[in-house]
């Protein structure tokens, strides 16, 4: 019969329509501005720095090395060196970006400078509500908008962020133990010293007259 | 530079008296009906097509010129851009290339996950494409809603392990990104079970829908001469009963340990079309049942893949996988740089229109619609590198 099909795909419709009062299955809308969904873990958006401790300047962990800014895509990172040092993590002096600007209205949330930053210091937010009637700057975030504590991280990315805790606190534990190595070198070397110097000062009485004086260190 | 228009003569009859005029129109770029920015330059005998030219390059990006001056690993992110309802298999067929180039080894596990992200995303293709060629005839909304909620389901598993849902940037070379949970392939299996259910009620929805038998069956057959010919490949090709798919002929990955058949065609026109779609679904449905069950324990990433400083050793390679839409291939020049010296690729949509007019020659304006539609163009894969 002619139509037959027709209604036969007419009752699939029936079917998903009321199926949409009873099941979930079938009614999948959300009304957005008023309702949210769960966002996944993993969800990117767009990067921002990460600082350790509670001053965002002090604890920045960006040492301006700039590969995020060769690699990115869309070149929409610019970075600049500081002329001046200042102690990073580790306690070693570091260079620190002076100005990290990223355009978040060109980048593409890629995630590209999240996984070749070697300092765990680029991480990806999750907020994508930033529509802004700024045309020019609103969306050029600069290092005081990016600059967010490593609690947040935390809290957006639980296994990421304990991953890259468990690296940072690995690299300080090596740091730390290679400095704790060398204060011990340093301790032994200048006992030594001290020894020497003191078998040396001791050598003079028990030795015979010394017809010329000893040789000195220059 | 505007493309030059046809040279429309007036028809006339026996005694040279006019009976009527050609008709020159263009149809898009922005028409809801060409699947993006794409025009065609139609002339027309009444409603029926005499002369039909495909223009492209609205959504010209450079995207060939682009990746020869960013790095190997920056050039990844834009491949999604290429394909952007497949941006998995795009990032495969990336990855494969440069894999080739480098002589990386992909892990188990990893060959695995590729496989099954792949076949996910050729069925969220096939059914957002089946939706859209409905859309394109009539059945406006209904189908397209419906596989647009079973590709949401998809989507949604791509997020959760890319953290992206279209632009999921999720290879790399010698591996995936990371790795996938436990808890995600139970999801996974679960919609892979669900989907077959799915596929059930669209086919009773659509197969012996007069409307669409009477819009499909024998307009615009293709021989599988003419198949060959215009260098086809993928599901138009099949339909055309030419037994060609990457998967088999290549092997590449570990699709010779997957059963599965590659279904053909018969008269190459619209409905063997959309019918190929729906068994390749159906194909794709057992893949992931046998991947998801035997997919191994341990790393996703190659130990000597590097993400920073990677140069590979000169050379020239191409690689090339099958993608929902057909062959996808990517042709790289190395000259031990950190850029690749020339990086081309072989995008299926491209090519498969260069046919269109074969294909509608005859037909009606209507169908020119349908057919442009059942070809699966998406334009960010025609308009990728100069307009020719």
């Amino acid at each position: 019969m002619l139509g037959e099909q027709i209604i036969k795909g007419m009752a699939v419709t029936a079917r998903n329509f009321f199926g949409s009062y009873v099941s979930k299955e079938r009614l999948t809308t959300v009304q957005y501005p008023e309702e949210h969904l769960a966002q996944k873990e993993n969800t990117r958006q767009f990067p921002f720095l990460v600082y350790d401790g509670d001053d965002w300047e002090k604890g920045l962990r960006c040492v301006a090395c700039q590969i995020c800014e060769k690699e990115c895509p869309p070149k929409c990172i610019y970075i600049v060196k500081s002329k001046d040092k200042k102690p990073d993590y580790k306690g070693q002096p570091q260079i620190y970006p002076a100005t990290v600007d990223i355009d978040i209205s060109v980048c593409m949330s890629c995630q590209i400078c999240v996984e070749v930053c070697p300092f765990e210091s680029i991480k990806m937010d999750t907020k994508f509500e930033l529509s802004t009637d700024d045309r020019f700057g609103g969306l050029l975030l600069t290092k005081d908008k990016l600059a967010k504590p490593n609690s947040y991280y935390q809290q957006m990315h639980p296994h990421d962020a304990a991953e890259s805790d468990a690296v940072i606190a690995a690299e300080k534990a090596k740091a730390e133990a290679k400095a704790k190595a060398a204060a011990e070198a340093k301790i032994k070397a200048d006992a030594e010293a001290k020894a020497k110097a003191a078998a040396a000062a001791a050598a003079p009485i028990a030795a015979p007259v010394p017809t010329t004086p000893p040789p000195t260190a220059k | 530079m505007p493309p030059k228009s046809f040279e429309v003569k007036p028809k006339l009859d026996e005694s040279g008296a006019s009976i009527g005029e050609l008709l020159e129109i263009s149809m898009g770029p922005h028409h809801p009906s060409t699947h993006g920015v794409f025009r065609m330059d139609v002339v027309l005998d009444g409603e029926k097509v005499v002369k039909l030219k495909p223009v492209c390059g609205y959504l010209h990006r450079n995207h060939e010129k682009i990746g020869e001056n960013i790095s190997y690993l920056a050039s990844m992110p834009y491949t999604d851009r290429l394909d952007y309802f497949c941006s998995m298999t795009n990032n495969w067929a990336y990855a494969l290339t440069i894999e080739k180039l480098a002589g990386l080894a992909v892990p188990e596990r990893a060959e695995y996950i590729r496989v099954i992200m792949a076949e996910l995303t050729r069925l969220q293709n096939h059914t957002s494409l089946i939706g859209f060629f409905v859309h394109d005839m009539g059945a406006l909304g209904t189908p397209l809603m419906y596989a647009f909620r079973e590709r949401e389901k998809i989507l949604d598993l791509f997020e959760e392990v890319s953290g992206a849902r279209m632009m999921c940037n999720y290879m790399r070379f010698g591996g995936v990104r990371v790795d996938v949970n436990d808890e995600w392939i139970a999801r996974t299996k679960q919609l892979v079970a669900n989907y077959g259910r799915f596929l059930d009620e669209f086919e009773t929805f659509l197969n012996q829908n007069e409307i669409l038998l009477a819009r499909t069956q024998g307009v615009s057959p293709l021989t599988k001469e003419q198949a060959v010919n215009a260098s086809l490949t993928g599901p138009l090709l099949r339909a055309a009963g030419v037994n060609y798919d990457v998967r088999k002929v290549d092997k590449y990955g570990i699709y010779s340990r997957f059963d599965f058949k590659v279904p053909l065609g018969e008269h190459g026109d619209l409905y063997d079309r959309y019918m190929m779609r729906v068994l390749e679904m159906r194909e794709s449905i057992k893949i992931l049942n046998q991947a998801l069950r035997d997919i191994p324990a341990g790393p996703v990433m190659d130990p000597k893949a590097k993400l920073r400083g990677f140069r590979p050793k000169p050379g020239e390679v191409y690689g090339r996988i099958e993608s929902p839409k057909g062959e996808l291939g990517f042709y790289i020049i190395s000259d031990g740089g950190p850029n690749p010296y020339r990086y081309r690729v072989r995008p299926p949509s491209f090519i498969n229109i260069t046919i269109l007019e074969d294909m509608c020659l005859g037909h009606r304006v209507a169908d020119v619609i349908v057919i442009l539609g059942s070809v699966d163009i998406v334009l960010g894969e025609v308009d990728r590198c100069q307009p020719i």
